[in-house]
């Protein structure tokens, strides 16, 4: 038994690099389009945050009671991801969080252990890649970085399982030992030849199991990194052409682990009840899905628009492309630039990150009961009535505020210089001055909107020190998190 | 707050001063040897009469050790004291109530900074990390952000705030051109200044202090021994010391155009010195132009301009050193950089020389010699903006009635 997804969340990175400018770096032609860019101060972690809390935000949508995430590009090896995604979501203690890193194909089996899961108690599954490649590579020119998260549940599920099959086999079409920064592959032609097959066989016999046949596939989601295999695919499984869903490559690139879940996203937003989806991925072997959506899928499509929430169509087209060459390789640890003039960043003590856990992963703030004074940083002593210990936490990470004053700063240590440093004032009451990110310097003022996002602030001696940013709120566009966490309160 | 303070109960009698700069060839043991040798010698003592010593220091050397070795004391109380920029204004603080209170005859305060070791830019901070989610703003950053904020409140144009700023750095770099003692002693168009590149937010290089090395040192006395080792002593007139509760960082209702801090200590000192007036009663004012904003701000918080106002008296001449009130006459920090544990010390041997009349005749300030004005203020500021402590000090050569 299998529960059905209950609602979704897609988080596409700012930054796009316009592929053009690799080309030009090389003088070669590197194709037209963009590919979405995980900024300097994000990694697979963060970004999953960031499409945890869309999916969470959505009225209606259950705290999960466990947690998958999935990554081939993982921040921490031996210690868990997930721990920081349950921290940075702000979930209860009795959750159980883990990860599934490595390979490509580990995000089919979070999905599927996410819908396992989900039929007993509210569970999430949280996709993320960050692809990247050495300079002038296919991965580099037509990889993506972004994150998707899906909610299960036993009740209210938009979709219900008819049909799944799985094929299996030993070659090496594509692989990557660890530390490398890049992957590599075999001739394209073996992989292909190699695929097409094994996913024929799964989506045959997941169509069989079903009960359906290719001609009942209202949506067929092709995914992968073998771009040929998925090409020749989407043309070749006797589903019609206009039934096929758009990659978005042109857009953002191929998302890798998270491209599959950002079609389906895209497909839910689209579907009407009762229609059949149908999943295939490639990756070592084939997975496929056969999905019908529900009733329950109208309502909740109705919820994200009433909470602002955009569609996949529109997000894909969202983001700055004005990021040079040089400035992504930096991010990327493929050009090493010159540090300012100041000591390196220190790595956060592990007791006092603990100790702090609801504040700098959670965002929480304190608020007086006695006075309703809200202090970020939490404190227990009230700066307004200095009641003592009369604090309740309260999670500011969904609040959204205005610029009191800021600052760009050039002497501070930046991965990517220069740091913006604001002071926010949050809508409802609280201060917090802090780091903007996502943010033309050009473009702030005394007055500009912020939502906060979650962050990694650099890595010293091999610990990530994730924290929380405010960023320029696009306007009009509702885009973000802060738009389904202020509609949940409502 | 009750302060009634200790006015005219102890004098300062003797002072030292190093030259700031970025002085290689010298460590903080020699640099303490110098401020301290020069100042016992001022007093024409040595250091064995000295009956115990407060050492301000933010980083270059803890405990009294840090004194006590270099300069041999035999045995005796050494204090270590760090109050982040206002270090040196409380070394001397507690040396002024040590002898108030009769425990002690003669004691030294002495204020010492070593920075250009450490070959890095700007001030660099000591604490742990911590959690990690203190937010790594630089100095200069987290006081430009008094810059959009006092624009936006007074609707100051940015470009005039400009020409403000500038003027602020170009008229403490006139005033520590002619400072032998001062790590900058060239005058700085303010062309020069205004072209120079941005560090944080409005501010250029020009609109911050240097990085220096110093050591600044006082002697100080009961107030009825003071003849005994001067004619022409400073009596201590007023102390304050405020550390802020930190408000202005997480309290919506600060707006970034004033240090609280600073407002309150002015008040307690001004009270306890019997100061009224401030502009027409000082003679001189050594405040804490860590970077220009913070000057401006500054002659609203000391009460030395109405709120809103002291934009139009920078760009009057009304703090020039030949201006209705000289602000930094010695150059201030923009002038002789900031060795932390000196400055205030450093700020306090500018009015031992103004106020008794023994600065050169090129910069003597006229408010003491024509205007008759006896009365000199201090002032530090540690933290940022919002979050800081703030030391106010006045010192007159004249005993109340």
């Amino acid at each position: 038994m299998e529960a059905g997804i209950v609602s979704w969340g897609v988080y596409l990175p700012y930054w796009r690099l316009d592929r053009r400018v690799i080309g030009e770096a090389f003088g070669t032609a590197a194709g037209r389009g963009r590919r979405a860019v995980a900024s300097y101060d994000e990694d697979s972690t963060s970004m999953g945050v960031e499409a945890g809390r869309r999916a969470l935000g959505v009225p209606g949508s259950p705290p999960p009671e466990t947690l998958y995430f999935s990554t081939p590009a993982p921040a921490y090896l031996d210690k868990t991801n997930a721990t920081t995604v349950h921290a940075g979501l702000g979930l209860a203690p009795d959750c159980g969080a883990y990860d599934l890193c490595g390979s490509v194909r580990s995000s089919w089996a979070t999905m599927q252990l996410g819908a396992l899961a989900g039929a007993e108690a509210p569970s999430l599954a949280v996709l993320a890649d960050l692809r990247t490649g050495l300079p002038g590579s296919q991965d580099e020119t037509q990889g993506g970085d972004g994150a998707v998260a899906f909610s299960f549940g036993p009740t209210g599920g938009v979709t219900e399982l008819l049909g799944r099959a799985s094929t299996t086999d030993e070659f090496l079409e594509r692989w990557r030992v660890p530390g490398e920064t890049g992957s590599r592959q075999w001739e394209d032609r073996f992989g292909e030849e190699a695929l097409i097959p094994l996913a024929r066989a799964a989506f045959d016999r997941a169509l069989e199991q079903a009960g359906v046949s290719a001609d009942d596939v209202d949506h067929l989601i092709v995914s992968g990194l073998h771009a040929r295999t998925v090409a020749s695919l989407r043309t070749t499984l006797g589903v019609a052409a206009d039934r096929v869903a758009p990659d978005h490559g042109a857009q953002v690139g191929n998302l890798g682990a998270a491209q599959g879940g950002l079609a389906l996203a895209d497909v839910l937003e689209r579907a009407t009840a009762g229609q059949v989806v149908a999943m295939v991925e490639v990756a070592d072997g084939a997975d496929a899905v056969v999905l019908r959506t529900t009733e329950a899928l109208a309502p909740a499509q109705a919820a994200r628009v009433d909470a602002g929430i955009r569609p996949v169509a529109d997000l894909v087209g969202d983001g700055r492309s004005d990021l040079s060459y040089a400035i992504f390789l930096s991010w990327r640890g493929m050009l090493h630039r010159e540090p300012p003039r100041r000591p390196d960043p220190e790595r956060p003590d592990a007791p006092a990150s603990r100790r702090s856990e609801g504040w700098k992963f959670g965002f929480n703030a304190s608020r007086c009961q006695v006075c309703g004074f809200l202090h970020l940083p939490p404190t227990r002593i009230c700066l307004s009535c200095q009641s003592v210990d009369q604090m309740v936490p309260e999670r500011m990470a969904d609040v959204r505020g205005t610029v009191a004053t800021y600052t760009v700063d050039r002497l501070a240590f930046s991965l990517s210089p220069p740091m913006v440093g604001a002071v926010i004032d949050f809508d409802g009451g609280g201060r917090y001055r802090g780091e903007m990110t996502d943010v033309d310097p050009d473009a702030v003022s005394v007055g500009t909107r912020v939502e906060m996002t979650f962050r990694r602030l650099y890595t010293a001696e091999g610990v990530h020190n994730y924290f929380w940013k405010a960023r320029p709120l696009t306007e009009g566009t509702g885009d973000g998190a802060a738009d389904a966490g202020a509609a949940k309160e409502k | 707050m009750t302060s009634s303070g200790i006015r005219d109960r102890v004098a300062i009698v003797g002072m030292g001063c190093t030259p700031f700069g970025e002085l290689w060839d010298q460590g903080t043991n020699d640099l303490l040897t110098d401020a301290a040798v020069e100042c016992v010698a001022s007093a024409g003592v040595g250091i064995d009469a000295i009956d115990a010593f407060w050492l301000g220091t933010l980083g270059s050397g803890s405990s009294g050790i840090t004194l006590s070795k270099p300069l041999k004391i035999g045995y005796k109380p050494v204090t270590r004291v760090e109050n982040f920029c206002a270090t040196g204004s409380e070394a001397f603080r507690n040396a002024c109530y040590a002898v108030a209170s009769g425990a002690y005859e003669l004691v030294m305060a002495i204020g010492v900074e070593k920075l250009k070791d450490s070959g890095y830019s700007g001030l660099t901070g000591i604490h742990r990390v911590g959690d990690g989610t203190n937010a790594q703003i630089s100095s200069p950053a987290a006081f430009s952000f008094l810059v959009p904020a006092y624009c936006h409140k007074y609707g100051v144009d940015p470009e005039e705030m400009g020409s403000v700023l500038n003027r602020i750095a170009w008229k403490n770099h006139r005033n520590g051109a002619v400072n032998p003692r001062a790590q900058y002693r060239k005058e700085v168009s303010l062309e020069k200044i205004a072209a120079s590149p941005r560090v944080a937010g409005q501010l250029g290089v020009f609109d911050c202090s240097g990085v220096s090395d110093g050591s600044a040192a006082a002697l100080i006395c009961r107030a009825e021994d003071a003849h005994r080792y001067t004619d022409s002593p400073l009596y201590v007139k007023g102390l304050s010391l405020i550390a802020g509760p930190a408000a202005g960082a997480i309290d919506p209702d600060y707006d970034y155009t004033s240090f609280e801090e600073v407002v309150r200590s002015a008040a307690d000192a001004y009270q306890q010195a019997g100061v009224d007036d401030p502009r027409s009663q000082l003679a001189m004012a050594e405040v804490h132009d860590c970077f220009t904003p913070t000057e401006l701000v500054l002659m609203e918080d000391l009460g030395f301009a109405d709120r809103g106002t002291a934009w139009k008296e920078v760009m009057a001449g009304t703090f020039d050193r030949d201006g209705e009130l000289p602000v930094n006459p010695d150059g201030g920090l923009k002038s002789f950089g900031h060795p932390i544990g000196a400055t205030g010390l450093r700020m306090l041997f500018e009015c031992w020389l103004q106020l008794r009349r023994q600065a050169p005749p090129e910069r003597q300030i006229a408010t003491v010699t024509e205007g008759g004005r006896t009365l000199g203020l201090t002032h530090n500021l540690g933290g940022a903006p919002g979050e800081c402590v703030s030391f106010v000090g006045v010192v007159g050569t004249e005993p109340s009635d």
